[in-house]
């Protein structure tokens, strides 16, 4: 695909919650590429929670409230491996049947993930001008193995020379979010995130990079749990950060 | 104590075990490593998978046809064919047969239909000596403990632990904790057993139609000695196990050794289509199949579910599943632990009896990435979750569905509805959320136990986007 005019950003509830850095420097990334970046303002939530608990009812009809957001066929950009996954491979079985079918694969098929649309179809290169340091990846499960994208994230990182990578003891294994799996199952999900914690406390990380808020919140908040010192940070904020020198 | 109290305290268990979860953690990071040394080449992979896929889906959708075809097969090839809707029906039958021939005792290769079906009891309270060969199975039939994996049972236990019941069982044997000496030990006790066992019975991988055939995957040789030195051999296994031509076995055998086990061929493959024939010296004077229903029929009628059936049993959903490594299989408390037992095992029991299995799961999605035959199970677990809280009409689907549907759970999500589908609520919900945001709500949760409440920011996204210039159409 070509560069397009312009472009929806679907923030995630997630982010437009906690994390609006996130989406800002997601958003910032893509302007900088001389595209238009539209937030339509009735957006809310992909639905996942609810379709991954069991209650499609209700994940269909959040789902259905945010296609009228995306009217146009520009291209949906999340900055979300999970929410991504949610609109691109679940929405069109969440909607199957509906007479809106049509409209949710269509806008299923014009989803991605914000780093997959930073590598795919901005083919964004990066100068780095922040200071020389040490990082972990964690890329989240979906978008590793749902969406397959897991090195486009690895790409972009490699781009910035002042940035070293280090790898973290069961690279791909989940962390033990799972979106209502944290709170039905939340000693599994403890353990899970603590054996997270200090697999990427062990590398000598200066901190945490991520495609994905929900993992980030879960070992963010383990790790304040645990009180121990290891900053995280969105993808967006951190490539933005280091092509403009701010920030540390 | 309902359901999810039992299995709470199950996990509670597991996770308690530091011993336990590092004999798991090891266990499973090594047979990892060797399976995907078995799979250099990605491209060559995901064919073989598709291969496979397609094998067991043509097998499936010709099930009844084939099952036929089977039974006339073995039937020419003299051996006797046994049908069993249930657990209870499949025992009963095995026990005719022994009972018929006067045996009294028993060597069993491994079988996790009889597992499903708990034969060793039922045939130990009839006065039938059951001894398990394969040697995991020998050691938790010592431990009195179910298997904790489908492929190596009794992978739960380190080799001190074992070292330890051979001393309890075997006080006659000088103590080691050799795996060598320990293999040796049990070699010599268990060669006996084969020499006077009236009858063995064993599992089967493949069952061929086309053939009559009957393959059995191992690497100890017991299987091979439980199904050739007693009288009688009996085989049980599930219907779904039925493939159309002996051609299909090469590639599912692959993928099978590989994905399990991390080995490119088993030591033993067993391949028995008679009994033993006038003039031959050995082999056992009759053969039996006993083919088990247990709910797989039922699991036919759905379209999407129908995909369970094509598991070939490898294990490797649940090796490279990041809750069972961190729980082990008897925290599942089912025979089929990890992904493909919280997906069949509802479906088999009822949501009403495990399905709070389907919470075990974080759709992390590492099971459907290996499996063999590319059961898409993270979609399919997820599918259950929504049997468990919705109940669906007619009685052909999932048992007990809707059985797990709470008021107070439902009702969060219909509110959760009303606020993220309508715009001036979601509004003022994120409006009030980040302006009071440092007042953390009375909640205490599970994940409050490992993590703070998360804290609003200060202005939601939708908000800054405005006041930075960004349009919203
Ligand atoms: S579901 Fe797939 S991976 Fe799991 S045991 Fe069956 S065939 Fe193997």
């Amino acid at each position: 695909m070509n560069q397009p005019d312009q472009i929806y950003f679907f923030g995630t509830c997630l982010i437009d919650l906690l994390y609006p850095k996130a989406g800002l420097a997601g958003m910032a990334l893509i302007k900088r590429q001389g595209v238009k970046v539209i937030y339509p303002a009735n957006q809310s939530c992909c639905g996942q929670p609810a379709f991954n608990s069991g209650y499609r009812q209700e994940a269909l009809a959040v789902a259905r409230a945010q296609l009228n957001c995306f009217p146009n066929d520009y291209p949906i950009v999340v900055p979300s491996g999970s929410c991504a996954g949610m609109v691109k491979h679940h929405w069109p079985e969440l909607f199957a049947g509906q007479p809106d079918e049509s409209q949710a694969i269509a806008a299923a098929q014009r989803t991605y993930e914000l780093t997959e649309f930073l590598v795919d179809v901005l083919k964004l290169k990066l100068k780095d001008l922040g200071q020389p340091t040490r990082i972990a990846i964690h890329t989240s499960c979906s978008a590793r193995r749902e969406m397959g994208i897991a090195d486009r994230i690895d790409s972009l990182i490699a781009q910035l020379s002042n940035v070293q990578v280090v790898e973290q003891a069961h690279k791909t294994e989940c962390c033990g979010f799972g979106g209502t799996f944290s709170i039905k199952q939340p000693d599994i999900s403890g353990a899970m995130v603590e054996a997270k914690c200090e697999a990427l406390l062990a590398t000598g990380a200066e901190s945490v990079i991520s495609q994905d808020c929900g993992c980030l919140m879960n070992i963010s908040g383990s790790l304040e749990h645990q009180q121990r010192e290891l900053p995280t940070q969105h993808v967006a904020e951190f490539l933005l950060q280091r092509i403009t020198g701010e920030g540390k | 104590m309902n359901q999810y109290q039992a299995f709470y305290q199950r996990i509670d268990k597991a996770l308690q075990n530091d011993q336990l979860r590092r004999n798991f953690r090891s266990a499973m990071d090594g047979i990892r490593e060797r399976r995907l040394a078995q799979f250099p080449d990605d491209r060559e992979l995901q064919t073989l998978r598709f291969q496979a896929k397609g094998i067991r889906n043509r097998s499936l959708s010709r099930q009844a046809e084939l099952l036929e075809r089977l039974e006339t097969k073995l039937t020419e090839n003299g051996i006797q064919v046994h049908w069993a809707e249930t657990p209870l029906q499949a025992n009963a039958r095995i026990h005719e047969i022994l009972e018929a021939e006067q045996a009294t005792s028993v060597v069993k290769g491994k079988s996790m239909v009889s597992e499903e079906t708990d034969l060793n009891h039922y045939l130990e309270q009839r006065g039938i000596e059951v001894i398990e060969s394969d040697l995991g199975e020998y050691i938790l039939q010592m431990a009195q403990e179910p298997p904790s994996h489908i492929i190596v049972p009794a992978i739960h236990k380190n080799r001190f632990e074992v070292a330890e019941l051979f001393q309890k069982f075997h006080p006659e044997q000088p103590y080691t904790d050799d795996v060598d000496e320990l293999t040796g030990c049990a070699r010599q006790v268990l060669r006996k057993k084969f020499a006077y066992a009236d009858a063995g019975i064993s599992g089967v991988n493949f069952a061929v139609a086309e053939t009559g055939t009957l393959c059995l995957v191992e690497n100890e040789g017991n299987g091979r000695l439980s199904t050739t030195a007693p009288r009688i051999h009996i085989a049980i296994t599930g219907i779904e196990k039925v493939v159309e031509k002996l051609s299909d076995v090469p590639p599912l055998l692959e993928i099978l050794t590989k994905s399990a086990t991390g080995q490119p061929i088993t030591t033993y493959f067993n391949m028995i289509s008679r009994p033993r024939q006038p003039g031959e010296k050995d082999g056992p004077e009759q053969v039996h199949l006993v083919l088990l229903d247990n709910g797989r029929s039922r699991i036919r009628n759905d379209d999407e579910l129908l995909d369970t059936l094509r598991c070939i049993r490898c294990g490797s959903c649940m090796n490279h599943c990041p809750v069972y490594v961190h729980v082990g299989g008897h925290a599942y408390g089912t025979t089929y632990p990890g992904p493909i037992g919280i997906l069949l095992e509802p479906q088999r029991l009822g949501i009403d009896k495990v399905g709070s299995l389907t919470s075990a799961c974080t759709l992390c999605g590492a099971c459907g990435e290996v499996c063999p035959v590319r059961i898409p199970l993270p979609k399919l677990i997820n599918r259950l979750r929504a049997e468990a809280v919705e109940a669906t009409p007619g009685d052909n689907g999932v048992p007990g569905t809707g059985a797990l549907r709470s008021r107070s759970e439902a009702l969060i999500w219909k509110l959760w509805k009303q606020i993220y589908t309508r715009s001036r609520i979601y509004s003022a919900f994120k409006y009030l959320a980040t302006r009071l945001r440092h007042i953390k709500p009375p909640i205490s949760n599970g994940w409050t136990r490992y993590r703070p409440i998360p804290t609003p920011s200060s202005k939601p996204l939708s908000e800054l986007a405005r006041q930075q210039g960004y349009d919203d159409e």
